[in-house]
C-alpha cells in the first residue's frame, strides 16, 4: 500500500502551519521528513495518520493494505506512550485484544515481536522498571504486533541518549534488512535521516512547504556511522536547512 | 603546582543538598500520640491543667472499659459503621460513575458542573431536616444524608482526575483504532485510578463527620448519640471516648485506601 498526499494545507485558527504539500510514499520504503522547529512536522504525520484532519487537500491510501494488517496506520511516539499499569507484555496484548486476538494466538504473536525487538526477557517487567531505550523498543514491538502496512515515527528517538539512539538505529536497519516496512520518519535530526532515510524530505519553516525532496541511494544495511557520502549528504542538508532553522529561531524571539 | 595547593587552605566542600525528600519514618507518629497524652495526664494529675477544661486520660480509658465490659460499645459502634458503609458506598459509587460521566460527555459536564458547583458548599447537616421529611426518621434519612454529602466531593474529584489522564496515552488508543469502550476502560479509568483514590480519602472523612451529624437526630444508638448524650450533660470522659472513637474509625478507612492504593497502583514510580 501506498500512501499520496494532494495539496495538504493546515491552520490553526489564523496561523497557517503548512501549505501545498505533495509527497508520495511509496510501500517499502522509509521516507524522513526533517525541517526546522515549528515547520508542523509532527503535524503533518498526525495528518497522514488520521489524527488530525487537514483544512485543505487530503491523504489518499493507494491500494488495499495486505489483510494480515490490524492496523494499517501505525504510530510510533516520541514519549513512548506506554500504559504504565500494564507490563511489556500488557501493552502489546492491548492493541490485540480489540480485534479478538486473545489467549494462544496473542501470546504466539507477543513472542515474536518480543524476538524481533530482542525483549523476550522483559516480557513481565514494567514501564517503570525499563530505561528509555527499552521503552521505545516495546512500543516498536507493540507497533510490528499489528502488522502495520505504514510504520509513522514520530521523532521516536528524541527522547534518548545519544548511544542508545545508535544502538536503535542499528536494529531498525537490522529489522528493515530482514522484512522491509514502510515508514514515515518525523526527525530533527539529520544524521538519524541519512541513516534510515530511503528519501529525505525537507520542510521549509512555518507555513511548512516542501522544499526539497533528497534520495539516498546506498542500501540500509551498508551505512555505518562516519561514512563519507552519509556525511555530504548531511552537509548538503544542513545546508538547505540553515537559513531556515535560523529564521525560525528568530521567529520565536519575535513572538 | 602541589606546592601552592598546600600552601594554600584546604577544605572539602560543604554538603548542601538534603531535604525536601519525605523520607518514611516509623514509630515517630505513634510517639507524638504517646507524648501527648503522657503530658495531659501529668497535667491533669499535677492539676496544671483543670478537670474541668480536660478530662484526664486515664479517665477516658476507664470509660472505653465500662463501654466495653457493658457491651455498649458495640452497641454504639455497630449501628454507626453500618450507617458509614451503606450511606458511604452509596454516595462514593453514585460520585464517582457521575464523576466518570462527566469527564467524558461535554454535555453532562455543561449540564451537572453548575449544578454540583451550587450544591457543594451546602451544609449537608442543613438539610437533615428535608431529607427527614423525605426519608422519614430512621434509618433511611441517614443513609441519604451520609450518601449525599460524600457524593458532591467524589463527584468533583472524579472528573478532575478523569481529566488528568494523560492525553498523549489516548492518542496511542486511538491510533491503534481502539474501541471507544476500550479506551474507557483501558485507558481512561486505570489513569484515573490515583485520582480517584486520593478523592476518596477527603470524601470518607467528610462521611464520618456527616455521620456524626445524622445520628444527632432521632438516632437512640450509634457514636454520634453517645457523644450528643455526653455532650449535653457535659460529661467530657464520655465526650472524648467518643471522639476517640471517630478517630480510628478515620484512622482505619485511611488505612484501606491506603491498601487498596498499595495493590492497585504498584505500577506508580
Amino acid at each position: 500500500m501506498d500512501l499520496r498526499l494532494e495539496n495538504i494545507g493546515h491552520s490553526y485558527g489564523d496561523m497557517e502551519v503548512m501549505q501545498g504539500m505533495d509527497l508520495e510514499i511509496p510501500a517499502g520504503k522509509i521516507v524522513c521528513i526533517v525541517g526546522p522547529s515549528g515547520c508542523g512536522k509532527s503535524t503533518l504525520l498526525r495528518l497522514i495518520g488520521g489524527l488530525e484532519q487537514p483544512t485543505t487537500g487530503r491523504v489518499l491510501q493507494i491500494g488495499e493494505p495486505p489483510v494480515e494488517s490490524l492496523n494499517p496506520l501505525t504510530f510510533v511516539f516520541q514519549d513512548f506512550a506506554l500504559l504504565p499499569w500494564r507490563t511489556v507484555e500488557g501493552n502489546i496484548s492491548l492493541v490485540l485484544e480489540d480485534h479478538g486476538i486473545r489467549g494462544k494466538q496473542a501470546d504466539a504473536i507477543i513472542s515474536g515481536v518480543l524476538a524481533r525487538t530482542k525483549l523476550t526477557e522483559f516480557r513481565k517487567a514494567l514501564p517503570k522498571q525499563l530505561s528509555g531505550g527499552m521503552k521505545q523498543r516495546v512500543a516498536i514491538s507493540r507497533a510490528l504486533a499489528v502488522n502495520p502496512a505504514v510504520m509513522l515515527m514520530d521523532e521516536p528517538l528524541s527522547a534518548l541518549d545519544s548511544q542508545t539512539r545508535e544502538l536503535l538505529m542499528d536494529d531498525l536497519v537490522s529489522l528493515w534488512t530482514r522484512e522491509p516496512f514502510t515508514a514515515v520518519y518525523v526527525t530533527h535530526n539529520l544524521h538519524e535521516a541519512v541513516r534510515l532515510g530511503h528519501f529525505i524530505v525537507v520542510l521549509s519553516r512555518r507555513p511548512g512547504r516542501i522544499r526539497e525532496v533528497v534520495a539516498v541511494d546506498k542500501p540500509l544495511a551498508e551505512r555505518e556511522l562516519g561514512d563519507v557520502d552519509l556525511e555530504q549528504t548531511q552537509k548538503y542538508l544542513w545546508n538547505l536547512m540553515r537559513e531556515e532553522a535560523l529564521a525560525a529561531d528568530k521567529e520565536l524571539i519575535n513572538v | 603546582m602541589s606546592d601552592s595547593v598546600q600552601a594554600k587552605q584546604t577544605k572539602s566542600v560543604a554538603f548542601r543538598g538534603g531535604g525536601f525528600s519525605p523520607i518514611h519514618i516509623k514509630w515517630v507518629g505513634l510517639s507524638v500520640f504517646v507524648t501527648l497524652i503522657l503530658v495531659l495526664e501529668a497535667g491533669t494529675r499535677s492539676g496544671f491543667i483543670s478537670n474541668l477544661t480536660m478530662p484526664r486520660p486515664s479517665d477516658v480509658g476507664w470509660t472505653f472499659v465500662e463501654l466495653w465490659t457493658s457491651g455498649l460499645l458495640w452497641k454504639h459502634v455497630l449501628p454507626s459503621v453500618s450507617r458509614l458503609l451503606v450511606g458511604a458506598t452509596l454516595g462514593a459509587s453514585l460520585g464517582i460513575g457521575v464523576g466518570i460521566l462527566i469527564g467524558l460527555f461535554s454535555y453532562i459536564r455543561a449540564g451537572l458542573v453548575p449544578l454540583i458547583s451550587a450544591i457543594f458548599p451546602v451544609p449537608k447537616i442543613a438539610l437533615l431536616p428535608l431529607f427527614v421529611i423525605w426519608f422519614g426518621i430512621d434509618e433511611t434519612s441517614k443513609y441519604a444524608l451520609i450518601a449525599f454529602g460524600t457524593f458532591t466531593p467524589t463527584v468533583v474529584s472524579t472528573f478532575g482526575a478523569v481529566d488528568n489522564v494523560d492525553r498523549s496515552l489516548i492518542r496511542m488508543g486511538q491510533s491503534f483504532s481502539l474501541s471507544w469502550f476500550s479506551i474507557v476502560t483501558k485507558i481512561v479509568l486505570p489513569g484515573a485510578m490515583p485520582g480517584i483514590l486520593s478523592g476518596l480519602r477527603v470524601s470518607l472523612a467528610i462521611a464520618i463527620i456527616l455521620l456524626v451529624a445524622a445520628e444527632m437526630l432521632g438516632a437512640e444508638y450509634g457514636i454520634g448519640a453517645y457523644i450528643l448524650q455526653a455532650g449535653s450533660l457535659y460529661d467530657l470522659e464520655r465526650l472524648f471516648a467518643g471522639v476517640v472513637i471517630l478517630s480510628v474509625m478515620g484512622v482505619t478507612v485511611s488505612a484501606v485506601i491506603g491498601f487498596f492504593e498499595k495493590r492497585l497502583l504498584g505500577w506508580r514510580s
